[in-house]
């Protein structure tokens, strides 16, 4: 039975957004040209590689339902199927094994014993402490001290399959582009292997199999080894990072997104309209920017929890709740940031609405609303585009901090931020427990780096001031 | 050391911009001037809200203020089972029980009949207040600082700005004065609800005082004296004697004489902070403690530091002669006799956080700290007998390890209000019962405290009387008793009592889904989350789904007083060691949606008989009878899942003696003994600057330099050409 | 100038009745007064009459917006909101729901953050300056590529990383310094020397980055073309006229977080155990104390507006053609 969370239905929202506002530029030059100038930038590519993985594992995360509960054998109604109050996405179902898959307590990456001692029973019945064997990890080893082998059998197959499927998706791909170019395949391979393409396809696809290697071999590895290690309740590392990126995701997209209309409307009527309204917007974002951020924040999720607890019967999961807290934080953050938006469209239409074409339309007598939604609104698009990117990667950083003062995301959600809070109490462990926050350090890095990079390319290109200087 | 500044020479430039090469070292956190001072450094994590006796109810605030203030009782610092001792009174305080007609009654008669109990006590001569300047007279007698005009008020910042002290000597007016400040209403003393179905006339007393005193000017109460105000409750009999009247029996009550509640309270103290300004500038008694005691506050900054400094005018104590015969053995009786406090000043450092404090300790900047889970393996580890001992680590350090059994519960509660879970029906019982053999403590001690703490068998902790060990004080309930041992029955039989509650496998019959079950969980840090998860997976081996409500602390709170909640876990730190402070927890009349402390809301008539019988008697085999009925009440109702009774470990370095730890007393600064030569000697060891670091960077930097420096070149050349 | 200055106060009020309606708002939808109250008087044994004292004591025991009860103005005077927004304008923050005084916390913990945050801000500003003043001498050589990927790089670690790290290995394994703490006077120094570098390092990239783009944008100018034309040296050109022309943003974007360094840095302050005003306010959020986070509100929103004061300021001594107006 599917659930759609509010954040999902956003999500959707903004998928579809995607695609329309990817349908529209393509039909006009202006904002045509700059995304195929991104497409050409090396850097840029590799880095929409990597991202759409990310994108990929977070839409999987964000198809929700309630799994079937196997009725009992005694109970007679068999017809109409009971649903557990449980849910998951369809990421929980495919990596069900290694969310099942739990350890008693600490465990390092790759290994086959507990990280901590505890009692262990003898054959002779007496006790020992000792470290004992995992459950799961490296269980079906006959002799543990030989797993570096099998580690690298493993990887080396994970490495094989990967490239292989690479090779298919290559070929197809070359023959795609082939049929386009109207070349013959070998011509269309060469062309890729030197770089002579339009597009770096070079550079895209030796991330793609990069990354399709990394992930098979980590597939391949997962199934029988804990490969990021376990955390403190021996839950599974890797699930957690994995499960992480949704919540990284909606927060650095839904955030603007929710308040990109009041950012958008509110700008632009303040540069159109001017006296009058302009005051009054203005006085409302400096009045909100002035609060410090944090606090703001602090005070909202409290709010919230408030409601929540006078309000406990609407939600009847743990994850419905903590979605909700998500949303309001994803609201919250907008609240504080949509101003700096907001600034630069009013900039901008204040601009625009002295050029020629809008007093042109003006004195013709066109409605208000036709002349913004005609001549304003595409003419500010790209400080739209720019900023969504730009602020993701700040949005990703700040739930990590939001967390570690306990108002960010829910303390039951998977994110980046409560696994570094966690985490931080471990590294006072000796011998230290390093796992947790490296798997944490190396995803949010990762997403956040090829953010930074992509952004990077996406401004340059729209950035017309810094176009014409370069 | 000093062989490794000569190796690098850029480094030596920083070491004379940090002070000095060598000792001490780099990292102490300390002024140099306060090497091999006779100091005990300590830590606290949140600044203590109130240091006024009559406010003042936890931990880290006794901490500061039972060091100053001095009750008329204290615990004995060695012997257990527990016992009260003369602190600044010269003996016990006699009892007399007194009739409805105020005649006197012997020590054996019927409770019902006593209707007044008369405590009568006598201070020792010659005790002597901290200097202060409250007491500060000038050469006519008059207190300096008692009129402060408009002109002084504003040069006032800190205490230290009224430079003059004096001093007085303590009387038994001083302990009236405390007790009378307990039923000030603008005092808010927590405990006044509870003095008030005591102490006889405190109620009339309260109205008595809101009436006679003068309105608040600017939200802020001026100077009151109570000496004028009469009371039957506690009257000065002489100058070193007083006399406290009980209605009926309370035996409870000399625990609370050994409380800072009933610390004595000079009335210059008031005079003084009660002036207009004076609480504007942080000047009030929360805040500046004075007291009789060995230790005085002599720098209070909570932003900061707390320091406490000996006090010159203490009247001397001496370090008890006796003991339990393993304090003989353990060497805890080398000091007996010494005059007491052994250290000269203790300071208290701002340390938020646990990581810091941990490292700190290990650095040897912190004398004692407990053991967090987190560093729990690096410190301690458990021989094959399951004793917790040292890590070899550790011992090489000479920590010690000194652990005991907290006179604490933590449980599990139901609301025994709601429909489902809670009343009287065989069903709900049933499911209590299952949910508690389901839930294992035993697991939960093992992640969550690493083995800290002892499975819980009823309300009653170990060391507190009433608690019965082995066989005999199984929770028959939940456990068997096999091989010696308490073992858990399987979840087998949790699921066919769930059945025979009736919910088959844990399905409600009427929907055929998963019973939901709601836990009011109250915490959100980062070991929440786990928490949240273990307790989850606890009541799905039922096959009951649980839903988490988290909330912080001050909704949980809300929650419990209304009695929406249904499962909860909480906890109860006992305040004096008589069973009378837990069943109190379950007592029918004192339901927390009545206001009282009863979170489960349970109520049973039997069982609130018995309380009332228990509470009033003493200590011997026939109270043990009334408490083993109550306990299978309770046991056999399970309104508790008796979670754990927690584990306290605390480690300490070899320089720090005297750490026994004693669960009831809090003025135990006074017993600590240091040895700062060898805390010096081994800081200094131990706190090597490890410096080939800062030379990596400098040599990264140079090597980094080198290429920009060779492009640079060849640019200037290339355009000058 | 004076008068611009001025209107611009005048504006300012508005915004803070607004900034303080928006808290107050928010903290009282959370919090209830009684909550407040139970919170300070401790968990143990607390009665619904020390509640109503307690609240009577501090002002809390009025309505909270509108006081129906009472006649023509008083319906709006006497309220909480109006007793306790009053009194801030005068910046009298009255006391803490614990009972201490906050203006005397505020003047206490002050200058521990601005220990921090000034050198932060100053050593920060050299490094990045100078090094991005080396980034651009050397634009489109390995040095220009690397030096931006390892920027970008910088930027994308989460600042917890940092101040973990910095803990770890400077506090913990090198021992060069205490771990965390504070002392008063000139024993500070051993305390700020970690908090400092951490926060310098982590500042790093992003303003690096910043200046390199500043610096850039300069460089294509055609005064520095005709410089160059002219002959003059590479190094000439970069300082005589590209820093000091980028000067003028990297300064003006510096004039308007000054006031807001008095505000301490939140996290790094917490976690080094700097008595500062950034931990302040996060003790104040989780302890719920009302009272101190609405004045930290309020102090930041003034300090916001003094801020956009300097920067319109700066902006005029530094560049002639912008006038005041």
């Amino acid at each position: 039975m599917p659930v759609i969370l509010i954040t999902d239905a956003l999500i959707f929202v903004l998928i579809a957004v995607g695609i329309g506002f990817g349908l529209y530029a393509a039909r006009h030059e202006h904002l045509r040209g700059p995304w195929r100038q991104v497409g050409r930038s090396p850097i840029g590519l590799a880095a929409l590689v990597v991202i759409l993985f990310y994108i990929g594992i977070g839409l999987l995360d964000s198809l929700h339902f309630h799994p079937r509960v196997e009725s009992v054998a005694a109970a007679p109604s068999a017809a109409a199927p009971t649903y557990s109050t449980q849910i998951i996405s369809v990421l929980d179902l495919w990596l069900s094994g290694l969310r099942e898959r739990q350890e008693k307590t600490f465990s390092a990456p790759f290994a086959s014993h507990l990280f901590v001692k505890e009692p262990i029973e003898q054959p002779d019945g007496s006790v020992v402490r000792g470290y004992p064997r995992l459950e799961h990890g490296g269980a079906h080893l006959d002799d543990p001290a030989r797993r570096g082998v099998d580690i690298a059998l493993r990887g080396l197959l994970g490495m094989v399959t990967g490239l292989i499927v690479w090779s298919a998706l290559l070929v197809v791909l070359i023959a795609v582009l082939a049929l386009r170019w109207r070349q013959p395949f070998n011509a269309s391979v060469r062309a890729i292997w030197r770089g002579e393409t339009e597009l770096p396809w070079r550079v895209g696809l030796i991330t793609l199999a990069l990354m399709l290697v990394l992930s098979f071999m980590a597939a391949e590895l997962a199934a029988k080894y804990h490969i990021l290690g376990t955390d403190k309740v021996g839950e599974d590392v890797f699930y957690q990072s994995l499960k992480s990126i949704r919540t990284g995701l909606v927060i650095g997209t839904l955030t603007t997104l929710v308040m990109l209309p009041a950012a958008v409307i509110l700008g632009i009527m303040a540069g159109y309209f001017g006296g009058r309204t302009d005051d009054v917007i203005q006085y409302l974002y400096t009045t909100l920017n002035s609060i410090p951020g944090v606090l703001l924040i602090a005070a909202a999720i409290l709010m919230l929890q408030v409601y929540m607890t006078n309000h406990a019967d609407q939600f009847q999961s743990l994850v419905e709740r903590a979605d909700l807290r998500l949303l309001f934080l994803c609201i919250i953050l907008g609240v504080t940031s949509w101003t700096g938006l907001c600034r630069l469209l009013r900039g901008e239409s204040l601009k625009l609405r002295e050029a020629d074409y809008v007093q042109a339309a003006r004195s013709l007598g066109v409605r208000h609303s036709t002349v913004i939604s005609r001549h304003i609104l595409p003419n500010v698009l790209h400080i739209v585009m720019i900023t969504l990117v730009l602020d993701f990667s700040g949005l990703v950083l700040a739930e990590a901090v939001l967390s570690y003062v306990n108002i960010g995301v829910d303390p039951t959600m998977n994110s980046w931020g409560n696994m570094i809070n966690s985490a931080r109490l471990e590294l006072a462990r000796d011998p230290v427990v390093w796992w947790s926050l490296a798997a944490a350090f190396v995803f949010m890095f990762t997403l956040v780096l090829a953010a930074n990079l992509l952004a990077d390319v996406v401004r340059d290109a729209f950035d017309p001031r810094l176009r014409s200087a370069a | 050391m000093l062989r490794a500044c000569r190796s690098w020479p850029l480094p030596i430039v920083l070491v004379l911009l940090l002070g000095a090469c060598g000792q001490p070292p780099w990292n102490n956190p300390y002024p140099a001037s306060q090497s091999g001072e006779n100091i005990l450094y300590g830590a606290f994590t949140e600044r203590p809200k109130h240091l006024d006796p009559v406010r003042s109810y936890s931990a880290n605030e006794y901490a500061f203020i039972a060091q100053i203030y001095e009750p008329p009782l204290q615990y004995h610092f060695l012997k257990r089972p527990y016992e009260l001792v003369p602190l600044t009174a010269q003996a016990l305080p006699e009892v007399r029980y007194l009739d409805a007609k105020g005649e006197p009654l012997p020590a054996d008669a019927d409770p019902e009949r006593i209707a007044i109990s008369e405590y009568l006590i006598e201070i020792a001569p010659g005790i002597q207040y901290q200097p202060h300047p409250a007491f500060a007279q000038d050469a006519a007698g008059a207190y300096r600082y008692h009129q402060l005009d408009a002109k002084a008020l504003a040069r006032l910042k800190t205490l230290d700005d009224l430079p003059e002290t004096g001093t007085r000597e303590l009387i038994a007016e001083d302990y009236v004065y405390q007790i009378k400040r307990l039923a000030t209403p603008w005092l808010h003393s927590p405990i006044a609800g509870l003095m008030g179905e005591h102490i006889l006339g405190f109620q009339a007393l309260r109205e008595r005082i809101e009436a006679a005193a003068p309105e608040p000017v600017n939200g802020a109460r001026l100077f009151f004296d109570l000496r004028q105000v009469a009371f039957e409750g506690a009257e000065v009999i002489d100058r070193y004697r007083y006399r406290v009247r009980l209605e009926g029996r309370y035996p409870q009550f000399l625990y609370w004489l050994a409380m800072p509640f009933f610390a004595p309270m000079p009335w210059e103290a008031e005079a003084l902070y009660g002036q207009p300004g004076m609480r504007q500038r942080n000047l009030t008694l929360d805040w500046y403690p004075v007291g009789t005691g060995p230790f005085m506050l002599s720098e209070n900054n909570p932003n900061l530091r707390m320091v406490l400094e000996r006090n010159p005018n203490f009247h001397g104590e001496r370090y008890p002669s006796e003991g339990m015969p393993e304090d003989h053995a353990a060497g805890r009786l080398a000091d007996a006799g010494k005059p007491l406090p052994f250290i000269d000043q203790a300071i208290y450092s701002l340390e938020g956080e646990s990581i810091p404090y941990w490292n700190k300790f290990l650095q040897g900047f912190y004398d004692s700290s407990g053991v967090s889970s987190d560093a729990f393996d690096q410190a301690i580890q458990f021989d094959t007998g399951g004793e917790a001992e040292l890590t070899d680590e550790m011992r090489a350090q000479g920590i010690t390890l000194v652990t005991a059994v907290q006179t604490t519960i933590w449980y599990m509660g139901f609301n025994m209000l709601d429909p489902l879970l809670g009343g009287d029906s065989e069903s709900a019982r049933l499911l209590r019962q299952a949910i508690s053999i389901a839930v294992d403590f035993e697991e939960y001690i093992s992640i969550f405290a690493n083995g800290r703490g002892v499975e819980g068998q009823g309300p009653i902790p170990p060391g507190i009387f009433g608690h019965r060990e082995g066989e005999a004080g199984i929770n028959p309930v939940v456990f068997d008793w096999r091989d010696g041992r308490a073992v858990r029955k399987p979840v087998e039989e949790a699921r066919a009592l769930l059945a025979d509650a009736g919910y088959p496998n844990g399905r409600d019959p009427h929907t055929g889904r998963p019973l939901t079950l709601y836990y009011e969980a109250m915490d959100a840090g980062p070991d929440g989350r786990a928490r949240l998860n273990w307790i989850r997976k606890q009541f799905a081996k039922l096959g009951i789904e649980l839903v988490v409500r988290a909330t912080d602390y001050n909704r949980f709170q809300e929650k419990m007083r209304e009695g929406t909640g249904q499962v909860f876990m909480w906890g109860w730190n006992a305040d004096y060691p008589d069973p009378e402070n837990l069943f109190f927890l379950l007592y029918g009349p004192n339901r927390k949606v009545d206001g009282g402390e009863n979170a489960a809301n349970y109520r049973n008539p039997a069982f609130d008989a018995l309380f009332e019988r228990m509470k009033n008697m003493d200590d011997g085999p026939e109270r043990q009878a009334v408490i083993d009925e109550m306990t299978a009440i309770l046991r056999h109702d399970a309104p508790w899942s008796f979670g754990f009774y927690p584990k306290s470990f605390s480690l300490h370095h070899q320089w720090l003696d005297n750490v026994q730890p004693n669960l009831m007393a809090n003025n135990t600064l006074k017993y600590r003994r240091l040895d700062p030569a060898l805390r010096e000697e081994l800081r200094e060891r131990w706190n090597p600057p490890v410096l080939w670091p800062l030379g990596a960077l400098l040599l990264v930097l140079v090597v980094g330099a080198v290429p920009a420096l060779i492009v640079a070149r060849r640019r200037e050349r290339g355009r000058a050409l | 100038m004076s008068a611009y200055i001025l209107r611009r106060l005048l504006y300012a009020l508005p915004i803070l009745i607004g900034v303080n309606l928006i808290t107050f708002l928010l903290f009282f939808v959370v919090n209830s007064p009684d909550d407040m109250a139970r919170m300070q008087l401790g968990d143990k044994r607390v009665t619904q009459e020390a509640i109503d004292t307690w609240k009577g004591e501090r002002g809390y025991d009025k309505p909270l917006l509108y006081n129906a009860a009472a006649g023509g103005l008083g319906a709006l005077t006497e309220t909480i909101f109006f007793q306790k927004s009053l009194k801030l304008f005068a910046f009298d923050f009255g006391q803490s729901d614990s009972g201490r005084d906050i203006g005397f916390d505020i003047r206490q913990r002050m200058w521990p953050s601005l220990a921090i945050a000034i050198p932060t801000l100053l050593v920060g500003l050299a490094i990045a300056i100078s090094y991005a003043l080396m980034i651009v001498f050397f634009r489109a050589t390995y040095i220009d590529v690397g030096s931006v990927v390892l920027l970008v790089a910088m930027m994308s670690i989460s600042g917890l990383f940092y101040i973990i790290g910095g803990q770890f290995l400077i506090g913990k394994l090198f021992r060069l310094v205490p771990i965390s703490g504070y002392d008063t006077g000139l024993d500070a120094l051993k305390f700020l020397i970690l908090p400092v570098v951490v926060g310098v390092v982590a500042g790093i990239g992003s303003s690096t980055r910043l200046y390199r783009t500043f610096f850039l944008e300069e460089i294509n100018r055609d005064y520095v073309r005709t410089a160059r034309a002219k002959g003059l040296h590479e190094r000439k050109v970069l300082f005589r006229h590209v820093l000091r022309n980028a000067l003028i943003p990297i300064l003006t974007g510096v004039v308007a977080v000054l006031p807001l360094l008095f505000m301490g840095a939140l996290i790094i302050e917490s976690f080094f155990g700097v008595p500062g005003l950034g931990s302040y306010t996060i003790d104040a959020i989780n302890r719920q104390d009302f009272s101190i986070v609405r004045a930290m509100v309020f102090l930041g929103s003034v300090l916001y507006i003094v801020g956009l004061i300097m920067t319109d300021l700066s902006y005029t001594l530094v560049d002639p053609r912008v006038r005041l107006s």
